[in-house]
This record gives C-alpha cells, structure tokens and sequence, in this order.
C-alpha cells in the first residue's frame, strides 16, 4: 500500500520534507519510525490524516502520516 | 487620599497622568508607586507610560490588568521575556518562580541574564528588572522548583500561570495544578528554531495530549539548544494570550496548538480535541 509520509522540524535533517512510501499492508506507525532510524522517544507528535495517531496504529493505504519531534526546552 | 487624588488630577494631562507627576506623588503622599497608580486608574486617570496602549486597552482595562496577579514558572529564556512584556504592559502582580541562578550559557538568549548578574538567583535578577522598568508593578520572587508539593500555594490567588519551564515533567505537574485550582495556563516550548504555544482552561487537557507520546527526557532542545530569538518570539505570543485571557478578548490559542518553525518559516496548528464527557442518563 502507498502511504505519505510528512517529516517536520529536526526530522527532516538528512531525510525529507515529504515522501510517498511502499509498505506492506498492516503496517504500524512504529515500524515507518524506526524504518527512519527514529526512536519512539523522540516522537512529538503523530497525526494520521490530521488525527493525533498512536505509534502502535495499522496504517491504511492513502494514510497520510505526520511526525514532529518532541519540544520541551524554555 | 482626596488629596493624593486633588493632586493627580491637577497635573494630569488630557487624562493623562504624566510619570513625573506620578513620582512626585510618591514622594508628597509618601504612597507607593502601586498606590499612586491604582490611585490614578480608579478615578479614570491613564499613566502616559501606557499612552500607546491606550487605543487598544482602555483606562477599566488597563486598570484590570493592573488588579492582576500572575505567576510566570520559569524565568529563564522564556519567562524573561514573558516577565519583561507583562510588566510593560501593566500587570500589577506578578509571581516569578524558579530555583535557578544565572549562567554564562544563559548569556546568548535569557534577557534577564548579563555578565554582572552571573550567580544571581533569576527571580531576584527577575524582580529587579522589574522595579527599573515599572516599579508599579509588585513581584514576589520565590526561589523554588514549582510541583505538586508547592503549586497550589504559589498559585494562590492568581489569575493566569505561564508555562515557561523548561522540563516536560515540570509542565505535567503545573497542568495538573491549574487544573486542580481552576485557573488557566499559558504553554510555551522551545528548542532550537522551533517552539510552540496553547492555552488551557480548567476541564481541559490540551497539554496532556501535547506530550500523550513523552515517556522521560528532555525535547530536541537537549541536543539544539536555544537561539536568541526563539524564546523572545514564544514568549510574546504566550503574553498576548496572557492579556487577552486578563481582558476577556480575542481568539485564543484553546484545544489548538500553534507551532513555529523559525528555519523553514512554517507555521501550522495542530488540533487538540477535548475528550467527550459522557453524560451519565438519569
């Protein structure tokens, strides 16, 4: 299945802005997070198709998954 | 007081009370500058300090910003700025809390840190500041983490806290105590080029849901860092909300989060949609 990847802040060092990627069907959010070489602790925030998602959601073919890193400093 | 007042409107201008007169005041009457400044704002007199204000916040206005109480939790790269804008603006009550002493690595971006302050706790650099810029406005500075174990006391009696720390934990617990006292919170976070803001009212769990995925640790802002400009650009949003929130006007930041990316020149605003409550059938 094709789905959309979208990479914001620090992510997009070294990868991309937007992707469109192949993935078996059943896929979770974990493994397109570590197919990245990210770690779940850096995720921020998750949204598929502008919905906060969680890392252990099966994607849909047409997602369009969003990552941001965590923010915290002050 | 009559002739506290007698004087005041004497060498007010237009409704205008010029600061020289002001001061003057505080010398004759032997008031405090608060005193004078309450003085003038009840009886419709305007400080011309806030003359620019003026067209935007009107003299019951500016007179309710001054009968505020604030807490800023964190006065480091955030709260300086937060602290410096709110005093400015009028807020007549601010409480500074934060267990820090300045650094030398403060120097590139926390306004209220400067070579000769170095070692000096960020409140009382905090509350000095303020007395230089408008010595109106009270601050009480405590030296001390915010938490569970302290919040509700250092929330007493205010009206708005701000979110300027600098650790998610922290942020948790002072989401939780806003909560429990029913006040609302200013959020603000940085690191590196990015930062964002929300605001949160009692009932709701904006915050909470920003960090739904944070397990332990610090953000990107461990490995970044934080320029000059990013905390300046979040804390002014965070201020505007704070004085929209005090005036009862405007759109504010509630169930969204606005988030700034500062390299790319992006902005977006992420949804946070408040959990149903279920209505239990009688």
């Amino acid at each position: 299945m094709r789905v959309t990847v979208k990479l914001f802040a620090t992510f997009r060092n070294g990868r991309f802005k937007v992707e469109e990627r192949e993935l078996p069907e059943g896929t979770q959010c974990r493994q397109v997070v570590a197919d990245l070489s990210l770690t779940d602790d850096e995720i921020g925030i998750i949204m598929i198709n502008g919905r906060h998602g969680m890392l252990d959601q099966e994607l849909q073919p047409g997602d369009v998954l969003s990552l941001f890193p965590l923010v915290g400093g002050g | 007081m009559n002739e506290a007042l007698s004087f005041l409107e004497e060498w007010s201008r237009e409704g205008m009370l010029p600061w020289t007169a002001h001061c003057a005041a505080v010398k004759h009457f032997g008031l405090s500058h608060a005193a004078v400044e309450r003085l003038a704002l009840k009886n419709g007199l305007f400080p011309a300090r806030y003359q620019r204000n003026r067209m935007m916040i009107d003299v019951h206005e500016q007179l309710r910003l001054f009968s505020s109480r604030v807490a800023v939790i964190g006065c480091g790269g955030l709260g300086g700025y937060v602290i410096e804008e709110l005093a400015r603006l009028g807020v007549g009550h601010l409480v500074a809390v934060d267990p820090d002493v300045f650094e030398e690595h403060n120097l590139n971006r926390q306004i209220l840190a400067t070579p000769n302050n170095l070692g000096l706790a960020k409140v009382e650099a905090a509350r000095q500041r303020v007395e230089q810029i408008n010595p109106a406005v009270t601050v009480t500075a405590v030296q001390d983490a915010f938490g569970l174990a302290n919040g509700r006391e250092l929330l007493a009696g205010v009206e708005v806290a701000v979110d300027a720390l600098d650790s998610i934990s922290y942020r948790l617990e002072l989401a939780e105590v806003t909560g429990a006292v029913g006040i609302p919170m200013v959020h603000g976070a940085i690191g590196g080029w990015y930062g964002h803001v929300a605001t949160q009212f009692p009932g709701e769990e904006t915050v909470q849901g920003i960090y739904r995925h944070w397990v332990a640790g610090k953000g990107i802002e461990q490995q970044l860092g934080n320029p000059a400009f990013t905390p300046a650009i979040i804390a002014s949003i965070e201020a505007a909300e704070v004085c929209k929130i005090l005036l009862g006007k405007g759109e504010l930041l509630r169930n969204r989060k606005l988030s700034i990316d500062l390299l790319e020149m992006e902005v977006h605003e992420i949804p946070y949609d408040q959990p149903v409550k279920l209505v239990r059938a009688a």
